[in-house]
């Protein structure tokens, strides 16, 4: 029986600019879009966290397949730029590829799978393992920008909420975490707080990845689409994850490696590999993961003792 | 200043909606501890009163002026709303009429008590849980169901639950909008026992607008008689029910139906 | 709108003076009729004197004890009253400083019980003294006390008293305001639905506090009861308005 091998290893090197194709503008928006989209990044820079509004513009793709990510990198993407685009960490996901293929059509950049040759990364649900610089820009797909909206449907009141640091519901959250399960079990889109001063919701990225927000290096910017917002964290901005005294907050850990590259320090995926339901664990970040195998690395290989090779 | 100070003082108290008017010309001074109560009919204004004197509603005219722990008598709609708010849910407390305005539905009966501590800081789930359960305790609630929702609660219980939300933080000021209407007379009479002596142990002033005659009599130190947005009389509860001067009061005193 | 304490002096050894008083009632309701009970009702009491007011039914004698507690809002006059080491008029004092009087000074048993249902009846009585800073285990002991000398058995303590006899919520009434030493003491037919021995009781307490230097007003259906508590009568029927 074979085994599902989760990463090609082929096909990942950088993919040099292609022409673009005749007849779009320039990242397929226009420019007046492009220049309001950059004066809200600008203002949401300005103000760490909180949620500028903006005049979100209908894609060739429905809301929730990252139509307020791409609005955002097309806002930012130059010619020289070499965009990566990731999926639950993977570069190869019907999402991941079709973004990444939207671009390289529309705005003629490179494309590559590497985190460290990106200048763009735009993501949904993961913040990749390899470290960012000074020189790269993250750009978030977020489905609900409103860390509030769980408790307070009201538009008129979380503003005010935000307004008025008014945030003691999101510690109520927590609590009934605690209360029912003993600990905080919220796992993903885990609330954090901004620059000591604008609660923000950081996307449905596993808590596993909140350390990595604080003092990120490379500039991170939130699109989302649907609810027409954008937000931002500058370079080096201080992005705290709420919690008690008494019950602080935490990553996830995992008992086993990752079975392709013994990977202990990356977020890992369960995998199933068989209709018996054995499992294996491996990285969610692919590029992550194919680096290390390629320095060397070499994981247990899950349950087939002669690995997914 | 002395604790004799009245600690919230309204002058001139005027409201319209449009060319409507909720209540007119409205002054009186509550002291600490004191309880005033309310009444009147409906569209008597006695909930827009309640509304503007309460931070909720900024009247037309008038002033609403509140005399704070640490920075004096601050008038409540010249103050920022960040500090008004602030306010609303420490030293003050509203008790509505309907639990679900007053009450999280989402969320446990315990994290209702706690929300008011974390609003103000509180970051320690220990201590929270413990004032929680301190809480429910003495409203008379049953602590083995700190967790459950409040929409499992029968009226009474969500009433009692609104109260420990509200005292949690110790406020000086509570105000109450027909807290007992629309429960059973049984549940009624303990209840108000219940505001009456937290109300008495901790010294809360409190403003209670209702229409039945029988809360404000158990419950009330004064009473203020409303009819069509004005003040008709105003005095000692059991001198006003038991010697009414205005002739809407004593429509009203001799409109009880007698048991 | 707060009153300043009234700078009125009373003599010494008067606890409570009426002065010019008078009452009236205008029926808005049934055609505006006016009722005149008294004019210029002038009284005084001092310290360990009981002032029976006399007169025959109707005389205003129920209507001048509410008016001395407040509890009727006079038309004329005032009433001042010996409170700590000032002197209040009730008639011109603010809802709750007759409260603080109320609380500390003048004690009123009216003819009714009237209070919040299915509070126990033992708690009835702890609680005024628990208002006023008793100890919670003191406070039950004096309460116990009382309700035992006034015949109400244990085994009723723990109910309220809304389904007890007449003459049980009368000695519940009597309890309530006699388990703390009030200075003055109003009294509206304390004794009217007792029975001989719970008559005694209550004339004996009367008398005690009396004797402790209360000052007392009251109005007695029992001639018996007058001759026992008496120290002075007043008599209402010549001062009934015209």
């Amino acid at each position: 029986m074979s085994t599902v091998i989760p990463h090609p290893t082929a096909s990942t090197a950088t993919e040099a600019t292609q022409a673009r194709i005749e007849g779009y503008n320039f990242a397929y928006l226009d420019e007046q879009t492009k220049r309001m989209i950059r004066r809200a990044i600008l203002k949401a820079v300005a103000v760490p966290g909180y949620q500028v509004p903006f005049g979100s513009r209908e894609m060739p793709l429905p809301y929730g397949w990252g139509t307020g990510g791409i609005q955002v990198t097309a806002a930012v993407i130059g010619p020289d730029d070499t965009l990566k685009v990731i999926d639950q960490g993977a570069d190869d996901t019907t999402n991941a590829v079709n973004i990444r293929r939207f671009f390289a059509k529309t705005a003629g950049v490179a494309t590559t799978d590497r985190t460290v040759d990106a200048s763009i990364i735009q993501t949904r649900h993961r913040i990749p393992e390899t470290p960012l610089t000074e020189d790269q820009i993250l750009v978030y797909q977020v489905p609900i920008p409103e860390p509030l909206r769980q408790l307070e449907p009201r538009e008129s009141e979380t503003r005010k909420m935000h307004a008025l640091e008014e945030y003691g519901v999101m510690h109520v959250s927590l609590y009934e975490d605690i209360a029912k399960f003993g600990r905080i079990t919220r796992s993903y889109n885990y609330p954090v707080r901004v620059n000591g001063r604008y609660v923000m919701a950081p996307s449905p990225i596993p808590k596993f990845d909140n350390p990595k927000m604080d003092r990120m290096p490379a500039l991170q910017l939130f699109g989302a689409g649907r609810e027409k917002r954008i937000y931002a964290v500058p370079p080096y901005t201080e992005v705290k994850s709420l919690d008690f005294e008494d019950h602080p907050f935490e990553v996830e850990t995992w008992e086993e490696n990752c079975a392709l590259c013994g990977a202990g320090d990356s977020y890992l995926d369960e995998v199933i590999v068989d209709d018996q339901g054995t499992k294996m664990y491996v990285c969610s970040d692919s590029d992550y993961c194919r680096e290390r195998r390629e320095a060397g690395h070499v994981g247990d290989g899950g349950p087939n003792s002669g690995g997914p090779q | 200043m002395s604790a004799r100070d009245p600690l919230l003082q309204v002058r001139g108290l005027t409201h319209r909606y449009g060319r409507q008017v909720g209540c007119r010309d409205v002054s009186f001074d509550l002291h600490p501890g004191e309880v005033l109560g309310i009444v009147g009919e409906s569209g008597s204004g006695k909930t827009t009163l309640l509304k503007c004197v309460s931070g909720q509603m900024q009247p037309s005219e008038g002033e609403v002026a509140y005399r704070t722990r640490d920075i004096g008598t601050v008038d409540v709609y010249g103050m920022t709303e960040a500090r008004r708010r602030m306010l609303m849910r420490t030293d003050w407390g509203i008790v509505y009429q309907n639990a679900r305005d007053g009450l999280r539905m989402k969320v446990s009966a315990g994290a209702n008590v706690g929300e008011r501590l974390m609003a103000i800081g509180e970051r320690n789930y220990g201590h929270i849980r413990n004032e929680a359960v301190d809480w429910l305790e003495r409203v008379e609630m049953d602590i083995g169901r700190i967790d459950d929702l409040p929409g499992t609660f029968s009226g009474g219980m969500q009433q009692r639950l609104q109260i420990a939300r509200n005292l949690v933080t110790k406020p000086r000021l509570v105000f109450m909008d027909e807290p007992t209407s629309g429960l059973d007379v049984s549940v009624q009479a303990r209840l108000l026992d219940l505001i009456r002596g937290l109300v008495g142990s901790l010294g809360i002033a409190c403003v209670v607008v209702t229409h039945d005659l029988g809360v404000v009599r158990l419950l009330s130190h004064r009473l203020m008689v409303m009819k069509g947005g004005r003040v008709v009389e105003q005095g000692l509860t059991d001198q006003v029910l038991d010697d009414p001067q205005h002739p809407y009061t004593q429509l009203l005193v001799s409109s009880i139906l007698p048991v | 709108m707060t009153t300043s304490p009234d700078t009125r002096v009373l003599e010494a050894g008067v606890m409570m003076k009426a002065e010019g008083l008078a009452k009236s009632f205008v029926l808005h309701n049934q055609g505006g009729v006016r009722l005149d009970v008294f004019s210029g009702l002038d009284l005084e009491v001092g310290r360990g004197e009981c002032l029976i007011l006399a007169g025959p039914s109707g005389a205003g004698k129920s209507s001048l004890l509410r008016s001395l507690y407040a509890n009727y809002k006079p038309q004329a006059g005032s009433v001042l009253v010996r409170h700590d080491n000032t002197v209040v008029d009730l008639c011109s004092a603010e809802p709750y400083e007759i409260l603080e009087v109320r609380r500390r000074t003048l004690g009123y048993v009216s003819q009714f019980l009237r209070v919040i249902p299915r509070v126990p009846t033992i708690d009835l009585v702890v609680e005024p003294l628990t208002v006023r800073g008793v100890d919670p285990a003191e406070a039950r002991e004096r309460a116990g006390t009382l309700l035992a000398r006034l015949r109400i058995p244990e085994a009723l303590w723990g109910l309220p008293p809304a389904t007890f006899s007449g003459g049980e919520q009368q000695r519940v009434n009597i309890a309530m305001t006699f388990v703390q030493d009030y200075p003055i003491l109003l009294l509206d037919e304390p004794t009217a639905s007792l029975d001989l021995e719970n008559r005694r009781t209550v004339t004996d307490l009367i008398d005690e506090a009396r004797r402790r230097g209360a000052a007392i007003v009251g109005i007695f259906h029992d001639a018996e009861v007058r001759a026992a508590v008496g120290t002075r009568s007043y008599d209402l029927t010549e001062r009934k308005a015209a």
